[in-house]
């Protein structure tokens, strides 16, 4: 099978998995969230009608007479119609719109924060793993230290010590709320001076793991035949280091990519809590405090997706940049 | 539809460990994959199986067992002291310290002689918070550490030796969990439990069932290749049990990457609990590092510059965390065939020194 179809098809049922999970979750627990979510509906003054349980029956489950798979495609139908309910904490704000306002600042916060980690993680995993046994190399067990901190309190730390002792950076929020959200220069201005401490921390409490596979695969790379060769050949060390060893050993952290951008979702999530930063991560626990259920799911599926959607991309890039992969098809 | 991975990395090294199998002629083995790097339980890629020959034969005074023990270095030290340290303040702890819910009429105070890490905000003992804080921690860690290893030993270990579609079932199950992020589904799954049947338990399985994915795609190409091996399907033609075949034969071969995955998992359950109880989402009536940071956050410990009171906690989890994963480093020297370049230089610079 064609490599980029089988990919496709992959993430298509990994679609269909993390959708049938959303539908699965509430109506597998106890507790009745439709009850509960309407209660809350009417308390912010909603007019509950007969529509509006069915609707929100169908996207939580509840005591529903349909059998299960009829109430599968209630379910499926809604989703593809857009249609996710009215977010209670955000009354009458629908669902998609929570979702589309917040998204935008977790995706350009995770994504930068990524790639700053990838890129200063992998180049300084080259240069130790280039030179195993020197005293830079014996130090990198330390980094250890990094990839087992977790997130939140690094982010408190952080809070802590740049924000509140030193007051370099502003401690909460995404923006300077008295400017106009919007491409002009102050407001871009402030969201990355808002930006920054969130990022740091991204940054410090992943970039050792990028730092160890790579100085890993660097070791292993050194006692290839093609690195021998070009030694052999007289070839620059730093030619040896950057063309021949460093190229293939960065493979498999492209590969592991999926599992980093987990972490990294899973722990921004709690991060921007933190921050109460206006993403998707601060939304995620204000629906989970408010019982807001059609919220919650909502946000899982988005999440869900973005993850699906990145990973997706890396792996036919990795398909792009290494042949054996397709050839293995 | 293969079993492919979305996160098959290829094999820069010759040593090509399941191609050989029928079962995995379209998905060899691919486990580099796992440590990717940005986790929180990273570490060096645990590949190739753990074969006789990754202990030079070079070496006749490390044989049979004790060449599957890792050579003492000053990182593993340190990592064993910091484990066992931690984990003895767990255990013996709580009984030395006083009550941790005592209300004293002092208040916010910073550490003195009578309280070492002071006091919260209703005046009780942050140190002895933190004695019961870190067993409870440990405990979530223990129970969801063997709860995901088996979990991971059944679908990759059992799958991969039964082969067919229950392999290709199986490795898809677990590809497709692996990419689905874990703590946004187990914030979503404890917002829809209520809190009074939120138990210690519950959470427990929550976590584990999210995180089993990783360990499985390890064991799982470690047992293709192992069980190719000519003294299992010795066993298997004398007619064994299958049972009997994967316990016997094929699981002490597993032994070290079942531990290192063993210690992934722990120090991925401690990180996970800590982060769900941060958001109020643990389980109930628990007291963990987690539900320690809770109440210093909504006590606003950070405002007030109540440093003794959240640092310590996390503190305590990133230490514990690096000395496992310093245990793991040294596990993965040995299980890595590929990561003896790094031993070799270490001994050569060590012997160099010393004449």
């Amino acid at each position: 099978m064609n490599f980029v179809v089988r990919k496709l098809l992959f993430y298509a049922v990994a679609v269909w998995a993390a959708i049938t999970l959303n539908f699965a979750i509430p109506r597998l627990l106890p507790g009745n969230p439709v009850d509960i979510l309407l209660a809350k509906l009417q308390a912010r003054g909603a007019s509950v009608t007969p529509e509006s349980r069915a609707a929100y029956a169908a996207l939580l489950g509840g005591e529903s007479d349909d059998p299960i798979l009829v109430q599968y495609w209630d379910y499926l139908v809604n989703l593809v119609q857009g249609d996710l309910g009215t977010s209670v904490t955000y009354f009458p704000t629908n669902v998609t719109e929570v979702i589309s306002t917040s998204m935008p600042w977790t995706i350009m916060l995770v994504g930068i924060a990524t790639v700053i980690a990838a890129v200063l993680g992998v180049g300084l995993g080259a240069i130790v793993g280039w030179k195993p046994g020197t005293w830079l190399d014996s130090a990198v067990p330390a980094t250890t230290i990094l990839a087992a901190v977790p997130y939140f309190w690094l982010a408190l730390v952080l809070v802590y010590f740049l924000s509140r002792v030193l007051g370099w950076f502003p401690a909460q929020g995404g923006y300077d709320v008295v400017l106009d959200p919007g491409f002009n220069a102050p407001f871009v201005e402030s969201a990355i001076r808002y930006g920054f401490l969130p990022a740091l921390t991204i940054v410090l409490a992943s970039l050792g793991g990028w730092l160890l596979g790579m100085r890993n695969m660097m070791v292993s790379t050194l006692s290839e035949d093609y690195v021998l060769t070009a030694r052999a050949k007289g070839l620059p060390e730093r030619t040896i280091m950057r063309n021949y060893a460093a190229r293939n050993a960065v493979l498999p952290s492209i590969a592991g990519f999926a599992i980093s951008l987990g972490f990294v979702v899973s722990g921004s999530v709690v991060t921007e809590q933190v921050f109460s930063y206006p993403g998707i991560g601060s939304k995620l626990l204000s629906a989970v405090q408010n019982n807001d259920y059609a919220l919650m799911q909502g946000i899982f599926l988005y999440i869900t997706l973005a993850v699906l959607g990145a990973n997706l991309v890396v792996d036919l890039l990795y398909g792009l940049i290494d042949p054996r992969i397709r050839a293995k098809a | 539809m293969t079993t492919s991975t979305p996160t098959d990395p290829p094999r820069p090294t010759g040593a090509s460990v399941a191609d050989s199998t029928l079962i995995a002629q379209e998905s060899p083995a691919a486990p580099t994959a796992i440590t990717g790097p940005g986790g929180p339980i990273a570490g060096p890629p645990p590949t190739p199986p753990p074969t006789p020959a990754a202990v030079p034969p070079a070496q006749p005074r490390r044989r049979g067992w004790r060449s599957l023990l890792p050579t003492m270095t000053p990182w593993l030290a340190l990592g064993l002291t910091l484990v066992g340290l931690i984990t003895l303040f767990g255990l013996i702890g709580p009984f030395l310290v006083g009550d941790p819910d005592t209300i004293r009429d002092i208040g916010l105070a910073g550490p003195t002689g009578e309280n070492i890490l002071g006091t919260t905000q209703t005046g009780q003992d942050v140190f002895s918070q933190l004695a019961f804080a870190t067993r409870g921690s440990l405990q979530i860690g223990l129970i969801v550490g063997v709860l995901a290893t088996v979990l991971s030993a059944f679908f990759g270990i059992y799958g991969a030796y039964l082969g067919g579609f229950a392999d290709e079932a199986f490795s898809l199950l677990s590809n497709v969990f692996l990419v689905i992020p874990g703590l946004p589904l187990v914030i979503v799954i404890s917002g829809f439990v209520p809190p009074e049947s939120r138990g210690l338990w519950t959470i427990a399985l929550v976590l584990a069932l999210t995180s089993w994915a990783a360990s499985a795609r390890v064991l799982r190409a470690q047992t293709l290749s192992v069980r190719q091996r000519d003294y299992v399907s010795a066993s298997q033609l004398s007619g064994e049990r299958p049972w009997r075949v994967i316990v016997v034969e094929i699981l002490p071969n597993l032994l070290p990457v079942l531990a290192s995955q063993f210690v992934y998992a722990v120090i991925a359950a401690i990180l996970g609990e800590a982060g769900l109880s941060f958001l109020g989402l643990g389980a109930s009536n628990s007291s963990t590092l987690g539900t320690m940071l809770f109440y210093a956050q909504n006590g606003f410990a950070l405002p007030l510059g109540a440093w003794w009171w959240f640092v310590p906690p996390g503190l305590i989890i990133a230490l514990f965390g690096m000395g496992l994963s310093l245990i793991n480093f040294s596990i993965d020297e040995i299980i890595d065939p590929r990561l003896k370049n790094a031993r070799n230089a270490r001994r050569l610079a060590r012997t160099r020194k010393e004449s």
